[in-house]
């Protein structure tokens, strides 16, 4: 299988502080695969590095999005990011608090549109079928997701679980072939987590999409991926199924023989 | 519903406005006749309301910290409400209609031309309501383009003759060039340096303006600007104010349609999108720089196409007419009538701009008022005079 | 595409200016430096000397900015209000025939006790409600307290300049110096050097000066560690409004006249040279308001002088494209 996303000595420097440092990874098309770490060992970072919020240090960022050939990320700013097919999610929940659910979503479909100042002004037919096709598209997004029933709800309004939920549909709308989620279960009820655990297989499985996540949930992370990369104190420290990464011993370590946060 | 704890608390913030006014209000100096006035009456006057004003405020504060914790939110304006009701929708905008039909007919040339200030800035209100509203970019420099429009049309006529229907479209594309030409360095910049910057750069223009004698006669301002003229035909001095009145209120629903078309397409929803939270705008896709830029520049084009109309309504031109004052006062109407709302911002200029037209005797307290209602409504109303209410979409089943 | 024009029209352009920026004044200074040495020296110290009184100001806004993050735009009328208060008392105790030093003394005092008691109470009422509001709604709520202030001394004073009696005398100083300064310049430099160094003894040694600086890291921390966000907040307004008072009540003796519009422009050069010198930095400040008032003085000196405010914009500009944090403020990296 070719790499979708290849990652090459990502370095992320703040001053002194060497936050991401040499890190390499790889997701392959159709998988999914997990950044784990304790508590600011940089994964969030490494998000914010791909997605073009922080521009690295050092390092490259490599995409060959399917049928298409590979393209360099370095350098681009977080829409153009977006516009290649990399979408994600927040570990804070980041929706448009001043809109519906359905107009969040329709938000995430704004750079697949075509219309320009004039025609949103002059408003002629293609323009209005544009419109029309987002609010369809935006609303098959809700469908998959699970969220149709609160369509024309305000978004603040939605009980947690369906916030985290409605911000994987934002992303959704973008279509991306990577979904970058940032900790999607956290604050869930197990109840709540299960359906994620569903929904992000039922993604990669009938959407086409590779998935790379940062979570805390071991038990989510063990059954979910495919590949598990482990991150600690900026540097790469194991890579392997789940069953390697749990025997692994530094990783054990990484966790349980520093004092560092239980994850 | 007041406790005596208040009362108190209130009686202790008067006597310290008292001592804190004291000099300012009471004391009146003439150094040249070495003169001091004591007025004694305004200590008494300032003890009172400052008395009863903080009972108000915190009356208020209070009542705003209980709204917040019910929280019911969706409490749609009156105007919106008399809109949405289909029955009453259309006599209230059949009354409004005859209303500015009628206006110049029944009313006198005075009031007439009042009218047409108050409707430029009207314009203004909508286009700066694009930057500061909707965008959430703080344009204190937002006259610079007004003068941009008002000098393009007066220095095209004077130096080539051209007429104001041409120089409407003309100025309407410079106004948009000049916004896109200044965004481009500034808007990179945090909101909060973007207010000072353009407020730098509305004061480089006038400056510019009142000292580059040969480019715009200075001062002194360029004289004989022409009003517009009918297909050839000049009207004399009664007839053109009122054909600039029909013009103004043509120009004003342009505004009012093409700047509602925008705020419910995509660049609208990203512009609020943008407002709300930068950083998942843009890992939604949306090019934040350009998306900016973009309000900046149409605000723009808004600014430049009111200040031709200007021109052609007073026929003169100078740059005491571009002061960081009319910034500001534009700002005020968008601010106070509602950030996002065109029918608060229309309505938050006919009454900012008409009252004090008409109460010449407190006109003098304008300004005071202006800054003194920015702040109350920050504090206690920060949607304004007319909330906006934003267009849901719906989802309707597209047949295929 | 679109990318990679901007990015050549940066570059060119920050080339561009920075040469125009330096090689042209750089060109033409030097030559006029040899011509006239002593009148470069005048307008030296005339720069210095205003860039003494900006310093005053912009250490308001750059400790406010520091703390709340707020441009607090009705800094500039908090100086006008020092500055107005002690002519009034000056006026009236000099009416009254009291002796010139303790007229002196008590217009100082005045004027800063009254501005700080101004500074408190404009933060208590447009600042203060607004704490978890959006940046958006304190800034125009700061647009109208600046306003409100203007007019409200407008109105009860008069719109009209009124004449401003030196409060400093003035005295000759030996030779070669009588003719480059005066006795007032020397008084705004002296006066602010020792501002610095109270102000600097505050921030640094004592515990709200300790306060101060944790609030400005992390507010929430600050809270959590025992320190009265609330009470540090006002302590930065009032320290702030001193600074501003004394630095109103200089640059009235210094030009001799006043009027309810003054604190407007200062207060904007001001707040240029906090941004020049990296907002939020207390030493940035006083240097970025140096490096202004100077180089507004040679400029008008040497160039136009109808264009000052021109060039003090420009200036704003400049920095904001190169340099957007400042000579000696941090690189901010939003958090996400």
């Amino acid at each position: 299988m070719e790499p979708i996303l290849n990652v090459k000595n990502l370095t992320m420097n703040f001053g002194g502080l060497k936050a991401l440092d040499n890190i390499d990874l790889t997701v392959e098309k159709g998988q999914i695969a997990a950044l784990i770490g304790p508590n600011g060992a940089g994964k969030t970072t490494f998000f914010n590095c791909i997605t073009g919020i922080y521009q690295p240090s050092e390092g490259d960022v490599e995409i060959t999005p399917p049928g298409k050939p590979m393209d360099r990320l370095n350098g681009l700013k977080t829409n153009q990011v977006t516009e290649r097919g990399l979408a994600r999610t927040f570990q804070n929940i980041r929706l448009f608090e001043g809109m519906t659910v359905l107009e969040n979503v329709m938000i995430g479909r704004h750079c697949r549109l075509k219309s320009s100042i004039l025609s949103a002004m002059l408003r002629p037919s293609s323009q209005k079928n544009e419109e029309k096709q987002a609010i369809a598209d935006s609303y098959k997004v809700l469908e998959k997701i699970g969220l149709d029933q609160y369509v024309n709800e305000m978004a603040v309004n939605l009980p947690y679980g369906a916030q985290r939920r409605l911000e994987i549909a934002r992303a959704l709308a973008t279509d991306p072939f990577l979904l970058l989620l940032d900790e999607p279960a956290a604050g869930m009820n197990p109840q709540e987590t299960k359906e994620l655990d569903e929904l992000i297989i039922w993604l990669r499985d009938n959407e086409d999409l590779s998935i790379l996540l940062i979570e805390h949930d071991m038990k989510l992370v063990m059954s979910l991926s495919d590949n598990i990369h482990v991150v600690d104190y900026g540097k790469k420290i194991a890579e392997g199924t789940p069953d390697e990464i749990k025997s692994n011993p530094d990783v054990i370590k990484a966790y349980l023989g520093d004092d560092s946060d239980d994850a | 519903m007041v406790t005596k704890k208040e009362i108190k608390q209130s009686f202790f913030i008067a006597l310290w406005f008292m001592v804190l006014t004291f000099p300012i209000m009471v004391i009146k100096v003439n150094t040249i006749k070495h003169i001091i006035l004591f007025r004694w009456e305004n200590f008494v006057w300032v003890g009172v309301i400052g008395f009863f004003a903080s009972l108000i405020w915190n009356y208020f504060l209070r009542l705003k910290e209980q709204k917040k914790k019910s929280d019911n939110g969706d409490d749609i304006p009156l105007v919106h409400r008399l809109l949405q009701n289909e029955r009453v929708r259309i006599p209230f905008l059949a009354a409004i209609a005859v209303f500015f039909l009628a206006y110049p007919f029944v009313f006198p040339m005075y009031h007439t031309s009042i009218m047409i200030s108050a409707l430029v800035y009207v314009m203004l209100g909508l286009g700066l309501n694009i930057v500061v509203g909707l965008a959430g970019l703080l344009d204190l420099g937002y006259v610079a383009f007004y003068a941009v429009g008002a000098y393009a049309y007066a220095l095209l006529n004077l130096h080539f003759g051209i007429s104001f229907w041409i120089v409407l479209p003309v100025s309407a594309v410079l106004g948009f060039i000049c916004g896109t030409l200044l965004g481009y360095p500034v808007l990179r910049l945090r909101g909060d340096y973007l207010a000072i910057v353009t407020l730098g750069f509305g004061e480089i223009i006038r400056i510019i303006l009142e000292n580059w004698d040969e480019f715009s006669n200075g001062p002194r301002g360029i004289p004989n600007v022409p009003a517009p003229s009918f297909f050839g035909y000049q009207f004399g001095q009664h007839g053109s104010v009122i054909y600039i009145y029909f013009i103004v209120i043509a120009l004003v629903l342009l505004t009012i349609f093409f700047v509602s078309r925008l705020e419910n397409s995509k660049i609208g929803r990203a512009w609020i999108a943008l407002r709300d939270d930068e950083i998942a705008c843009q890992a939604m896709g949306i090019d934040k720089f350009k998306t900016k830029l973009t309000a900046f520049a149409l605000g723009a084009t808004w600014a430049s196409i009111a200040g031709v109309v200007f021109a052609a309504k007073t026929s003169f031109v100078n740059p005491m007419s571009f002061t960081i004052w009319e910034s500001i006062t534009i700002l005020c109407v968008v601010v106070i009538g509602g950030m996002g709302s065109a029918i608060g911002v229309i309505a938050g200029a006919l009454v900012l701009i008409l009252l004090p037209e008409y109460l010449r005797a407190v006109s003098e307290y304008r300004m005071l008022v202006f800054g003194a209602l920015q702040v109350i409504v920050m504090v206690f109303k920060p949607e304004g005079l007319i909330q906006s209410v934003r267009k849901k979409y719906k989802f309707e089943k597209l047949k295929d | 595409m679109f990318r990679s024009i901007e990015f050549i029209n940066m570059r060119l352009l920050k080339i561009i200016l920075g040469i125009t920026a330096v090689g042209i004044p750089g060109f033409f200074g030097i030559k006029e430096i040899i011509a006239d040495p002593v009148y470069f020296m005048e307008l030296f110290l005339g720069g210095l000397t205003r860039g003494s009184i900006y310093a005053l100001i912009a250490l308001g806004y750059t400790m406010v900015y520091g703390i709340i993050q707020l441009i607090n735009f009705a800094h500039g009328e908090i100086y006008m209000i020092g500055a107005m208060t002690a002519l009034i008392v000056a006026s009236v105790l000099g009416l009254w025939g009291w002796n010139s030093a303790v007229i002196a003394i008590l217009a100082f005092v005045f004027a800063i006790v009254y501005s700080c008691a101004y500074g408190f109470t404009v933060e208590k009422i447009a600042y203060k409600p607004l704490r978890n509001a959006p940046r958006l709604s304190a800034l125009i709520s700061a647009i109208g307290m600046s306003l409100f202030l203007q007019n409200y001394v407008m109105l009860a004073q008069t719109p009209n300049f009124l004449p401003f009696e030196s409060l400093i005398p003035d005295f000759e100083f030996w030779e070669p110096f009588a003719h480059i300064i005066t006795a007032v310049e020397m008084t705004i430099i002296v006066t602010t050097v020792i501002t610095m160094i109270l102000l600097g003894i505050l921030i640094k040694f004592t515990k709200i000066g300790k306060a101060m600086r944790a609030t400005a890291q992390d507010k929430v921390m600050a809270s959590l560690v025992g320190i009265n966000v609330n009470n540090v907040i006002s302590t930065t307004f009032v320290v702030g409004s001193a600074t501003a008072a004394i630095g109103g009540v200089l640059i009235a003796c210094h030009v001799g006249q006043i009027n309810f519009f003054i604190g407007f422009l200062a207060g904007l050069k001001a707040f240029i040279a906090a941004v020049l010198g990296g907002i939020g930095s207390v030493p940035g400040a006083v240097l970025g308001s140096l490096v202004l008032g100077i180089s507004e003085s040679l400029f008008t000196g040497y160039f136009w002088s109808e264009y000052e405010d021109v060039f003090a914009f420009t200036i704003l500009v400049i920095i904001l494209i190169f340099r957007p944090s400042g000579i000696l403020g941090k690189h901010e990296i939003s958090k996400v």
